[in-house]
């Protein structure tokens, strides 16, 4: 493990991100953009603006880090620049925390943006600390992040890349909580939903729509999601092979 | 082991789909000297480079790099390795690139200019990979497998594409570097530029059908250019 390596490749990716203007502007202005277009949609019932806000909150940051990251690596391991690094004293880890690190901080941005946007402008009500709304969002990006890499390794095209996303990001749309409370569910979708992450992240943005204070449960939440990021990882590092066939 | 013996390679054995790409394959290369690997597209060249290297899997047999198992963390840093596609990031600058790899090894700014400037990128230091002609992108390549000074220099066609003065150019600083002691494994499927190598390896199918010099090679075939002295080797091989 090196830091400056982690640094060095989180400073890489920041710098490519940069450069492509469309990518940038599409992984900050559409998050915002579609939960205006929510608020606008609810106009007169702030009710369902407000239960719908946070799992949104939640999700945006997973979907696009998950697509993004996937992507990018899928790149990396198809133009041999992965195999490259590999052959150099490049630490896997330092790999993935890097893109993590990366990803993590466009992340932040976004979630400073929307979080700003619903809360201040939109009128979102929230009873907890604002900030923490940021730190599940990072938290979740950083999930995506990470499984997007761990599932990289089984697509061999961009095209098959972007479809792990419906395979693995709308079910844990579907089983969230945000359509149907996830106690109302049936016993059996009960506990996959209580397996997926998401889940963890939507939970902990609804504790801080209602508890004006940061409950033990929110602490779970977030430990949950972290325990799924760490487990990412190592998927993800197992799935870096320094030799190929 | 020679102490002059840089690579050491014994009873190789590659096999991918079931099929062995190189059945079996004992050679060894030697500190100081540009080893040529010459064979038609498809014969196991970029294989056996890749064992080298030591990012491919292998069946049987030991290559031994440095006096280490190929693919060894204390060979990360000693080995330079340039694949015949530039591996380079097309949507940062020839710099950017070479900076970052310079991280990664551990390689002072310094190094980073030398690095650009061996491969006569300087006027263009500062271009988007993506916008370099195809022989400009693999010398940003072959730049970066330059960086640290490497004991082993490991390059899959790396003159393909280029204009002759610059081939020239890269074929005098490979033999600068020989002479300064690494060992350099360049292989082509151009046979004119054998005559450039200290030694050759000829590979066919997989298997090594000569190894020799230039001059050993054109007088026991009694030819008078590589590529009549392949022709002459695979054809007595087949009769």
């Amino acid at each position: 493990m090196s830091l400056h390596v982690t640094f060095a490749v989180a400073a890489r990716v920041l710098k490519q991100l940069r450069r492509d203007h469309r990518t940038m502007a599409m992984l900050l202005v559409v998050p915002l953009v579609l939960l205006s277009l929510l608020w606008w949609m609810f106009d007169r019932d702030d009710v369902v603006f407000n239960r719908l806000g946070p799992p949104l909150l939640a999700m945006f940051p997973f979907i696009v880090m998950f697509l993004v990251t996937s992507v990018t690596t899928l790149r990396e391991r198809s133009s041999g620049t992965l195999e490259r690094l590999l052959s150099m004293p490049m630490g896997k880890l330092d790999l993935l925390l890097g893109y993590a690190l990366a990803f993590g901080l466009i992340a932040l941005v976004q979630a400073l943006l929307a979080v700003s946007l619903t809360v201040g402008l939109l009128g979102l009500d929230v009873a907890g600390p604002v900030w923490a709304l940021a730190v599940v969002a990072v938290l979740d990006a950083v999930l995506g992040t990470t499984l997007g890499l761990f599932v990289s390794a089984f697509a061999e095209t961009e095209f098959q890349a972007v479809q792990f996303m419906p395979a693995l990001v709308i079910p844990q749309i579907l089983l969230c909580g945000l359509f149907v409370a996830r106690d109302a569910m049936p016993d059996v979708l009960r506990v996959v939903s209580d397996v997926l992450p998401l889940s963890y992240a939507v939970d902990g943005m609804q504790r801080l729509q209602q508890d004006t204070r940061l409950s033990g449960d929110f602490g779970v939440d977030l430990l949950v999601i972290g325990g799924y990021i760490v487990g990412a990882v190592g998927l993800g590092a197992a799935t870096l092979r320094r030799r190929t066939a | 082991m020679n102490s002059s013996t840089a690579i050491e390679i014994a009873d190789l054995r590659v096999e991918r789909g079931g099929r062995a790409v190189i059945p079996g394959l004992t050679t060894s290369v030697a500190h100081g000297e540009i080893t040529g690997l010459l064979g038609p597209s498809g014969c196991g060249k970029t294989t056996l480079m890749r064992a080298v290297v030591g990012v491919q899997i292998v069946k049987a047999g030991r290559v031994t790099v440095l006096g280490e198992a190929a693919g060894s963390p204390g060979l990360r840093r000693r080995v330079g390795y340039v694949t015949q596609a530039p591996s380079v990031y097309a949507d940062l600058t020839v710099r950017e690139n070479l900076v970052f790899f310079a991280a990664v090894l551990g390689v002072s700014r310094n190094g980073v200019d030398h690095a650009i400037g061996t491969v006569g990128l300087d006027d263009h230091a500062d271009d988007l990979v993506a916008r370099l002609s195809g022989g400009q992108r693999s010398r940003v390549s072959l730049a970066v497998a330059l960086l640290g000074t490497p004991d082993i220099l490991v390059l899959d066609e790396p003159t393909v594409g280029l204009d002759p003065v610059l081939r020239r150019q890269l074929w005098q600083m490979f033999a600068s570097l020989a002479a300064d002691g690494a060992a350099i494994v360049v292989s082509s499927h151009v046979m004119d530029e054998a005559e450039r190598c200290d030694r050759l390896l000829l590979m066919r199918e997989g298997r090594l059908i000569a190894d020799d010099t230039v001059p050993n090679l054109l007088e026991k075939t009694a030819t008078d250019d590589v590529e009549s002295a392949f022709l002459a080797i695979v054809e007595r091989s087949v009769s």
